[in-house]
């Protein structure tokens, strides 16, 4: 089995799913803390409009879809902001837009593409070189941005107490929601746009289950999804199944032992 | 009003006298709702302000103004000299109201504490950091919930922590928002003593929105009732009156003054 590691698509694919990985639970947290699990859905149909554009103008479907989903994100923000209708409202409204833009693309294209199939569902067949080095900018731009995560974490726990404090939390939605995108486009080749909004939620939640500080959670998010993506890409690949399924039922699995494990840590806290 | 100094980006003196808070014909419209209108007050430096009024009269909106949440619609408000957005956070300790608080985050008391003084979450508190706030918690008598997690606090003991934070930057200007609705009686006492003894030590000012006009009365030096417009600005004894109170609520009360209203200007 360990010669699978030998092959160059085996290896891109599991640098890729740890890049991922890393990503998608790093910005989960707020995802989760935010209620913002919703975005997440509404993002990845904005990037199956995005890769629909990008597959009828022919090219690397990512190079489109990209900007389309950061224009999308940018957009929900800022009717977040400005109206007082509800974030999933206004999510489901872009949401609806972008599924229905991306079917309407597809229709347009002549010739039958099963490349659609891939980008739904995931495939760890793939991933190619360029993915690799998108995916690794993203990541170095999020390390980038990691001493905003104390900003971030006091604007998510109390937004009147961070804009108070002066923080700025107005840009830092923008560029959350921004970073967001560009994480979801980046993880479409490996996890599928039906899967991904789960990458951003299920480590963060089940890591949520398991501890009382922020700081823990977020490390215990990023080891959860990093964990998952790599023994579910090996297993996807044993058990010929789509990648994004087979992860994610793996993060499922994560979070229903954090369930369980969550319930015991707190009898066992009080007790001592 | 008096003789009015204005020193440019500092102080605001009336007769010698700090001013923390001025407003001037503020109106705050949300939409299209007139949420306040035509808002004239004053509020000396080191002063024990309560703010009365009934439900939907603006108290919240006007404290959110303060801060520089709201932006006004028109009129002036000048927070030591500022307008509310350039006012040094250091300067300004805001206790929201308890209703508004998130349980869901995962962070125990202490953390949040250490963000009055830090502005933001910080990922390993340093040890002087939690020592403040442990000592800030256990002024307003909550020492003994530092490590505890803050989904696991009753609504009274969250509002305690949240004072704490508020506290241990030591503000200039303490802004509460019904700071004892949803705390037990026992924590009640202990609480305005708490606020009271920081107010004499340090010389800060404070404002509370309170719906209890019996202890607005017995404590505060001035109090401000609202109702969309001011109904009464003044000591108790001037604006706790029975014609004041129909005014604002529309009904007839009677407030029983036992005592003078403390005079603690600083």
């Amino acid at each position: 089995m360990l010669e699978i590691l030998g092959m160059p698509f085996m290896q891109r694919a599991l640098v890729a799913g740890l890049l991922i990985g890393f990503l998608a639970s790093y910005y989960g947290v707020f995802v989760v803390q935010r209620g913002l699990g919703f975005l997440g859905n509404g993002l990845a149909h904005a990037a199956f409009g995005g890769v629909a554009l990008g597959l009828l103008l022919g090219g690397e479907p990512l190079w489109v879809a990209a900007p389309f989903t950061m224009v999308v994100a940018v957009l929900i923000t800022w009717v977040r902001q400005k109206t007082a209708l509800a974030s999933d409202t206004v999510i489901g409204v872009f949401f609806a837009a972008s599924m229905a833009l991306g079917i309407v693309f597809l229709a347009l294209k002549k010739d039958y593409t099963i490349d659609a199939f891939s980008y739904l569902f995931g495939s760890i067949l793939a991933v190619t070189t360029t993915d690799l080095k998108v995916a690794g900018a993203v990541v170095v731009l999020t390390l980038a941005v990691l001493p905003c995560w104390g900003r971030w974490a006091y604007a998510t726990f109390d937004r009147d107490l961070a804009l108070t404090d002066r923080v700025p939390v107005r840009f830092d939605e923008y560029l959350l929601a921004g970073l967001l995108a560009v994480t979801v486009v980046v993880a479409v080749k490996v996890v599928g746009i039906v899967l991904i909004s789960a990458f951003l939620v299920v480590p963060a939640a089940a890591a949520r289950l398991l501890v009382n500080r922020f700081t823990a959670m977020t490390q215990l998010s990023v080891i959860f999804g990093m964990a998952s993506v790599f023994f579910g890409l090996w297993l996807s690949y044993w058990l010929d199944m789509p990648s994004g399924a087979v992860i994610v039922l793996l993060q499922t699995g994560v979070f229903l032992l954090s369930l369980g494990g969550g319930r015991l840590l707190a009898h066992y806290r009080q007790r001592s | 009003m008096g003789a009015i100094a204005r020193e440019a980006g500092s102080y605001f003196f009336v007769n010698g006298i700090m001013i923390a808070v001025q407003t001037e014909k503020l109106a705050v419209a949300l939409g299209n709702n007139p949420v306040l209108i035509d808002i004239d007050c004053q509020i000396h430096e080191g002063e024990y302000v309560a703010i009365l009024g009934p439900n939907g009269a603006g108290k919240t909106v006007f404290i959110k103004v303060l801060l520089g949440l709201i932006r006004p619609t028109a009129g002036e408000v000048l927070v030591f000299g500022q307008t509310p957005d350039k006012v040094v956070p250091a300067w300004l300790g805001y206790v929201p109201q308890v209703k508004t608080l998130d349980r869901s985050f995962p962070a125990l008391a202490v953390e949040l504490v250490v963000t009055g003084l830090t502005q933001r979450w910080q990922p390993w508190p340093s040890r002087a950091e939690k020592q403040a706030a442990s000592q800030a918690l256990a002024q307003v008598g909550a020492g003994h919930l530092a490590e505890r997690p803050v989904a696991n606090l009753s609504g009274g003991e969250l509002q305690r922590v949240y004072i704490a934070r508020a506290l241990v930057r030591r503000p200039r200007l303490v802004l509460l928002d019904e700071p004892v609705t949803g705390v037990d009686t026992v924590g009640e006492t202990d609480f305005y003593r708490v606020l009271e003894s920081f107010r004499q030590e340090s010389g800060a000012t404070i404002i509370m929105v309170t719906h209890d006009w019996e202890i607005a009365a017995r404590t505060a030096c001035h109090v401000l009732v609202l109702n969309r417009r001011v109904i009464g600005f003044g000591t108790p004894a001037e604006v706790l009156c029975n014609d004041c109170l129909k005014r604002a609520y529309g009904v007839a009360s009677a407030v029983h003054l036992s005592s003078c209203p403390r005079n603690g200007h600083g």
